[in-house]
């Protein structure tokens, strides 16, 4: 690369406040690591359920217990943070939704459905108890 | 030194990426696929009470069964797909990446398989 030393920079990630759409994109990319952790314990859990009950009750133990619900909480809000954008994202795919206006909007739709999605989701799991 | 040669005569003659668009369109389909998966999996987790005889009562039934295998082999394929594309975007030394994409990719069809093999396990009951 031949890249002259005084050419004009573009602002560093450190001072520059990310837009919302430009937030939402890392966090798919981090929701999207979180899942690949998320997805790593889900088979530890069915392979120890696949193995006995004793191995199963050493992890449903930890994830029952307050952090573990938390956690669970915070997997849950990964989860569909992740689904939804990237439902947006196949929107995009499609060449759908690309001005600035309809991507900011989407944006809070993915926050807002991710929200609700996850208190469905954790209101049917404390129903059922 | 400075080069040259203009970005367009150097990638003369490199040959295409050998890839085309398999990758981007099997990112998008097991993307596609996991829609209802996981709406299904969400909710149905969070409406079945966790003890292990309910769980074990719950994957024996067929449909459950089918849809938990493809699932999880979508779960791992898009996994390893999006891995990868986050490797190659922040691992610049060309070693390092390299060995990271294949760790990644064989880590993935080892938890794909040990997921699935799990399941089978509690479905046939044995």
């Amino acid at each position: 690369m031949n890249t002259q030393n005084n050419r004009p920079l573009s602002p560093h990630l450190q001072i520059y406040r990310l837009p919302f759409a430009a937030l939402l994109s890392i966090t798919h990319r981090a929701t999207g690591v979180i899942l690949s952790l998320a997805a790593l314990l889900m088979v530890c859990v069915l392979a120890a359920a696949a193995s006995d009950a004793e191995s199963y009750a050493s992890f449903q133990v930890h994830l029952s217990s307050w952090y573990g619900q938390i956690f669970l909480i915070g997997v849950t809000l990964s989860l569909y943070i992740h689904l939804c954008n990237g439902i947006r994202h196949l929107f995009w795919d499609a060449g759908v939704g690309f001005e600035l206006e309809t991507a900011a909007m989407s944006a809070k739709m993915v926050i807002v459905a991710a929200i609700i999605l996850t208190m469905g989701t954790w209101l049917t799991a404390l129903n059922v108890g | 030194m400075s080069n040259l040669r203009s970005p367009l005569s150097q990638a003369k003659g490199l040959g295409s990426a050998k890839e085309g668009t398999t990758h981007f369109l099997r990112q998008r389909l097991t993307a596609l696929s996991m829609i209802p998966l996981l709406l299904w999996f969400g909710f149905g987790l969070a409406a079945m009470p966790v003890n292990h005889a309910t769980l074990i009562a719950t994957i024996q039934h067929p449909a459950v069964t089918v849809g938990l295998i493809v699932l999880i082999m979508a779960t791992f394929y898009h996994a390893q797909l999006g891995l990868q594309v986050i490797i190659e975007d922040y691992v610049s030394t060309k070693s390092t990446r390299l060995v990271s994409i294949i760790l990644v990719t064989f880590l993935c069809l080892l938890l794909g398989v040990i997921g699935v093999i799990s399941v089978l396990k509690i479905a046939l009951g044995v």
